[in-house]
């Protein structure tokens, strides 16, 4: 009885908490902008689909997408399998540098890739003078080529730590008996290590997808505006021009694309054959010549795709337009010149975005652990049918949800419309899926009649996830962990359409700043950048730290 | 150990809810757009003069803040709404969102700034131009006048040397979108479309937002682009100068305030219908009216006071040009065309 009542509480958790901050609003805000004076009004659908415009920009929206996964994965996958196989120092800190990308504003990057290889950028200029070139030899400017670049640069890491995590779990002894029996090194790839890695690959594969395919700041800043995906054109139909109708039909064509394809990519992730009992992967130092080229080459690869534009940030920091060594951008954060209420001393802006992270990892954890199972099939078969609508969130526009929860959580019980807690829920409905898909992968590996000897040897519930599932999925969940903080620190999405009180957080701060005129607000700006840089990368590496004892780096 | 997490979780929720439910006629909601500033000082004597307590709550930008208010408009956010500008104003005003007030200060505010006169709906407070602007240095150096009109633009001396912003996601490309409309109109030989398809053929930057074109690409700030015009404010320049350590003597940008190459913003603040707190937001429209809080507005939104009689700070009045005759288009003919010019734009331009 007990048991089934916990079933109960466990199943409705997360159903719960979908249906009243996702389902409930966007019903409303859909309801509202396609019937309001009780006529529908399907205009929206009929234009889409008559003019060639809005057809085009699907198709470049999800060309784009489809060729910047591609791109992430081919480049995260032999990274992945360097992490996974060879013991190196710095590994985590290189982890957690490399996570970076995904908490910086779009305008911020676009920022350092300028003062890289813009025409006025440190290794144009080096090129330049070292080569005695009349022109900048790199000009991506404009151009899809960096369009793809910068997707990598924000996804590389996605890729990475899913796929490495999944695979720090799979058991090595089918990979050495493969090599026993005469396998090469193709053969391994394509018919032993593939195979175990596709539910990983395919997690990783459909969380960059999305997140490309919803693609906004880096499309419109970096490709200019000839480019547009369906995003752009949801927030500028409900922005500038105000035609709900419209936005909300082009919110529902993004939704019901991403629900699509979600049921395909559901299909295609069948089960694991379950006799891969998990043992950690035992990490092995780098010994030969192989070895060193491989870890060098991923090393090397790292830093001109990640690092360097980072580091020309930092230098950005410290470095004035005439080249002047300065730390005046951080002292002048410190203080309030013009007496202005706008005014956010670093500190609070840096504890208001860490308890928001804080709040959104601890619910999106636990949420997500609820949903993981639940999507497992292991609070009942029925689970698996909400696989697709768990990920819709991610693809959901976040001006179309903000509209959502100002007129639909207005009233007691619910009346959080203005309240700060609302940007933490925002953000754990974004982080769910990262969660979700970090831990599943696992979480299916795992054979349930595992658990049941378990529980026939007299164990709980309670004690079948502490002892036996917790030890497999816990590499999986801190990467989910660890995105959901990502995402909270980055101020990902709806908080942006939130009417919100003073609670700055870092990148609002950066916003504000970057919204004024004047070199001391650029500087601040890219100063506080820096700052969110280190704030994260101490996270990251406290968070690796939080690995429960039991289970071995990796 | 899952339970204690989610106790973990309910008591942070809990320190976070803030303390609601004060008295309503002793604070003050004013619902308003991201960029919006005051000092302490000023606001603190608010407070000091009414004893009300002013909240802010900001939306986004002008266009999410206004369409959240429709939206809201049965359960309104806040007692006052600050940030509508004139190419929002007849979308405001048709939403029926305000309570006509109408505030004794108005008398010291030019009639050029009344666009709701006589009804009484909203109630200008600041200004500011949408100009282009230089890079002193650059033009100096390259030996290079400065543009005295849009056609210039279109010259082959200026290729490459121009940024702007675009209409369809940027309020001051949408200014300059209207500049290049009230000069050379819709129909004819030569439309606005022939001239921005010159301005592409000369190499214009088209930049996504107001950051990206001034920071990124712009000669004279930021990251150091390569490009030394730019669409900005007339209020930049004097930015450029109290925002540098130490202070440069000369500024190092200028606007361009010649006829025809400006267009006028003009921001308004409204009394939400449904407010319970009508007195405090008409003491606070006229506090906004006010000399104390129009001398302040200046340095911390970068516009210009309404009122004629509030003193400009000195770096200013030193050095912000004001245009003599910037161009502006009726506000019902900017919101119900709005749609169709961007599209325009965006069609021919763009693809």
């Amino acid at each position: 009885m007990l048991a089934h009542m916990r079933r109960y509480v466990l199943i409705l958790l997360p159903l719960g908490f979908l249906t009243v901050f996702y389902v409930y609003p966007l019903v409303t805000i859909f309801g509202v902008s396609l019937a309001p004076e009780g006529q529908l009004d399907l205009s929206g659908f009929t234009r889409i689909i008559t003019g060639s415009y809005y057809l085009e920009t699907l198709a470049f929206t999800f060309g784009q997408a489809l060729l910047s996964t591609a791109l992430t994965l081919v480049f995260a996958l032999p990274s992945a399998y360097v992490f996974t196989r060879y013991q190196f120092p710095g590994k985590s800190l290189l982890m957690a540098l490399a996570t970076l990308p995904f908490v910086l504003p779009t305008v911020v990057v676009a920022s350092a890739f300028l003062a890289l290889i813009g025409p006025r950028g440190l290794l144009n200029q080096a090129l330049m003078s070292l080569l005695t070139l009349p022109e900048p030899p790199i000009q991506l400017d404009r151009t899809l080529t960096l369009i793809l670049i910068v997707h990598v640069f924000y996804n590389y890491a996605v890729a990475l730590r899913i796929i490495a995590g999944f695979w720090a779990n799979q058991n090595p002894r089918m990979e050495e008996a493969a090599r026993v029996l005469g396998a090469d090194s193709w053969q391994l790839w394509w018919r032993i290590r593939l195979p175990i890695l596709r539910p990983a690959i395919l997690a990783a594969g459909i969380l960059v997808f999305i997140f490309t395919f919803t693609s906004f700041g880096v499309v419109l800043i970096l490709g200019g505006p000839q480019y547009a995906t369906l995003e752009v054109e949801i927030y500028r139909q409900a922005t500038a021009i105000f035609n709900l109708p419209m936005a909300a039909a082009l919110s529902l064509v993004q939704i019901g694309f991403m629900l699509l394809l979600m049921i395909v990519y559901t299909r295609l992730q069948r089960r694991l054959a379950s006799d891969l009992v998990s043992s950690a992967r035992i990490a092995t130092p780098v010994r030969s010549w192989r070895d060193r080229v491989l870890v060098g080459g991923t090393l090397l690869f790292m830093l001109l795709m990640l690092f360097l534009p980072l580091l020309a940030l930092v230098l950005r920091s410290v470095v004035t337009l005439d080249g002047a060594v300065t730390l005046q951008y951080f002292q002048q954060l410190n203080i309030n010149a013009r007496g202005s209420v706008l005014f956010v001393p670093p500190i609070n802006a840096i504890g208001n975005s860490l308890a928001f992270a804080l709040v959104t990892t601890l619910l999106s954890v636990v949420l997500g652990l609820v949903t993981a199972y639940l999507l497992a099939g292991r609070l009942g078969q029925f689970g698996q049918w909400f696989d697709p609508i768990f990920m819709l969130p991610l693809a959901t526009s976040a001006v179309t949800l903000g509209f959502g929860y100002l007129i639909a959580l207005d009233e007691p019980p619910l009346n959080l419309r203005s309240s700060p807690i609302l940007v933490p829920l925002a953000h754990t409905l974004v982080a769910l899926p990262f969660v979700v898909r970090s831990v599943l992968p696992s979480l299916r590996s795992l054979p349930p009649n595992l658990g049941e000897a378990a529980q026939v040897l007299g164990a709980d519930g309670w004690q079948v996830f502490r002892r036996i599932d917790l030890p497999i999925i816990s590499r999986g969940l801190l990467v989910g962990a660890t995105f959901a903080f990502t995402v909270s620190m980055g101020e990902f999405g709806a908080t942006t359409f939130l009417a919100r009180p003073d609670t700055p957080t870092i990148p609002v701060v950066i916003f504000r700043l970057l919204g004024q005129p004047g070199v001391l607000n650029y500087g601040q700006a890219i100063a506080m950048s820096v700052i969110l840089m280190l704030v994260s990368a101490i996270s990251f590496v406290s968070i690796e730290r939080l690995r429960p004892a039991g289970t071995r780096e990796f | 150990m899952k339970r204690r997490l989610l106790a973990a979780v309910l008591c942070v929720m809990l320190a976070l809810t803030p303390v609601v439910a004060q008295d309503s006629s002793s604070t003050l909601t004013l619902v308003t757009h991201d960029s919006f500033s005051a000092s302490e000082e000023v606001l603190a004597a608010f407070t000091a003069e009414t004893g009300i307590t002013v909240e802010i709550l900001r939306s986004g930008d002008a266009g999410t803040m206004l369409n959240q208010s429709i939206l809201s408009k049965e359960n309104p956010l806040g007692d006052v709404l600050f940030g509508v500008d004139n190419t929002f104003l007849s979308r405001a005003l048709e939403a029926d969102l305000f309570i006509p007030y109408e505030s004794p200060l108005l008398e010291n505010v030019d009639e050029q700034f009344q666009l709701d006169a006589g009804e009484f709906r909203v109630t200008p407070v600041d200004y500011g131009d949408v100009c282009l602007n230089y890079d002193v240095a650059y033009l100096e150096a390259n030996g290079l006048p400065l543009p005295a009109r849009l056609q210039d633009l279109t010259q082959p001396e200026y290729a490459g040397l121009l940024a702007v912003q675009n209409p369809a996601t940027s309020s001051p490309g949408l200014a300059f979108l209207m500049v290049t409309i009230a000069v050379f109109g819709t129909e004819g030989d030569y439309t606005y479309l022939d001239y921005w398809q010159d301005l592409v053929a000369n190499d214009v930057y088209i930049a996504d937002d107001w950051s990206d074109a001034y920071y990124n690409q712009f000669s004279a700030t930021g990251n150091g682009g390569n490009r030394p015009l730019v669409v900005s404010y007339a209020s930049s320049p004097p930015a450029e100068v109290f925002f540098r350590d130490p202070q440069p003597e000369t500024a190092p940008t200028g606007s361009i305030v010649a006829d025809g190459t400006c267009f006028r913003q003009i921001e308004f603040v409204g009394i939400l219908q449904g407010t319970d707190n009508l007195e405090g937001a008409q003491q606070w429209v006229d506090f906004m009216l006010g000399q104390q809080f129009q001398s302040d507005m200046p340095l911390q939104m970068f516009v210009f006071p309404v009122n004629a009689a509030a003193a400009l700070p000195e770096v200013f009045a030193q050095f912000a040009a004001l245009p003599a005759n910037p161009v502006s288009l009726p506000a019902d003919e900017i919101d119900s065309n709005r749609e169709q010019w961007i599209q325009e734009w965006t069609e021919t331009i763009l693809r």
